[in-house]
């Protein structure tokens, strides 16, 4: 038995009511994302599901492994490294759009929709 | 309450991650924006386990139907309208009397998404991925199906290329019911394995 399924001998199964398909929207938004990139042919689902599988062992390993944030956590993580690996972008204007977004939240009226501006990293 | 102050609550980092995502790929024009949001309400909203109970249902009632979903669960599901991403191949496993299947991705998630919409949160987890291989009797007890000894139970690892569907057993003192009345007793969990379709009492309470 590997040092993976020990661990996940001592978490009990969660339950689940058929409550909602994501908690939060940014799990749907990367959600949609992938599957969008997988349609139009960026990566294959076999691909995707090595990355994603690899994530979720690294992931069970740490002893994170069992719920919809948990999952989600992986899939984004699994889905920049697939952008990454698969040269679509690159990590440098990843970290730089989310520099802007950041600048842009910090500058935004609370209510109002936040805008990239001409902040750091903005266009 | 009067405030001016000019700061929103900080974005989570998740958030921020997700954003810079989806404008670099509008951007790119790998992606649309209302194309996602469409995608979203589709598996929010419309793509779920009914989808499976009316084809389980079917099979139920309609033998020529079972064949063909036996013998090719893809275009079987097809033929109902259901088709879409994680569809490509599908294979319906049949519960009898002597064999019950039960569905897993060790892996990851591997799901029929068309059939049963987006996985479980129990089905996702570490705890399930890797006990219901190894014990599923003991697993399945958790659901609160426990089986007779004799009946084997068949653990199906979902891939990328191969999603499963379980066409559970159709209850006892159903006959004469109509697809319809028969598909509000098939639960989701009945068409991963690890429940039982719903007993007709049940049925009425859901």
């Amino acid at each position: 038995m590997s040092s993976n399924d020990t661990l996940a001998e001592n978490l009990d199964l969660p339950r689940d009511d058929g409550g909602p398909v994501f908690e939060e929207p940014w799990q749907a938004q990367a959600f949609a994302l992938t599957v969008k990139l997988n349609e139009q042919g960026c990566f294959s689902w076999s691909e995707w599901a090595d990355i994603f599988g690899a994530e979720i062992a690294r992931a069970t390993k740490a002893g994170r492994g069992c719920g919809n944030e948990d999952y989600y956590l992986c899939w984004l993580a699994a889905l920049e490294r697939i952008i990454e690996e698969k040269n679509i972008l690159t990590r440098d204007q990843l970290l730089a759009r989310k520099e802007a977004w950041r600048h842009a939240g910090e500058h935004t009226e609370h209510g109002q929709p936040i805008v990239l501006g001409d902040g750091p990293g903005g266009h | 309450m009067s405030h001016n102050h000019k700061h929103s609550a900080p974005l989570p980092e998740t958030v921020l991650r997700v954003k810079s995502l989806e404008s670099l790929l509008v951007e790119k024009g790998l992606v649309d924006s209302a194309a996602l949001d469409q995608l979203v309400d589709r598996y929010e909203n419309r793509v779920g386990p009914r989808n499976g109970a009316a084809v389980v249902a079917r099979a139920w009632t309609d033998a020529a139907y079972r064949d063909r979903l036996l013998a090719d669960g893809t275009a079987a599901i097809a033929e109902m309208g259901y088709t879409g991403a994680q569809g490509e191949h599908i294979i319906a496993v049949e519960n009898t009397d002597r064999v019950h299947n039960v569905v897993v991705c060790t892996l990851c998630s591997c799901y029929p998404w068309p059939v049963l919409g987006l996985p479980p949160v129990w089905y996702k987890s570490a705890p399930y991925r890797s006990r219901v291989v190894r014990e599923p009797r003991a697993v399945l007890a958790e659901f609160g199906t426990v089986l007779p000894e004799d009946v084997e139970v068949r653990v199906w690892d979902s891939t990328a290329e191969t999603r499963y569907l379980v066409i559970p057993k159709r209850p006892d003192g159903t006959e004469g019911m109509s697809a319809a009345e028969l598909a509000e007793l098939v639960n989701r969990d009945s068409m991963i394995g690890t429940r039982l379709a719903s007993n007709v009492q049940e049925g009425e309470a859901a």
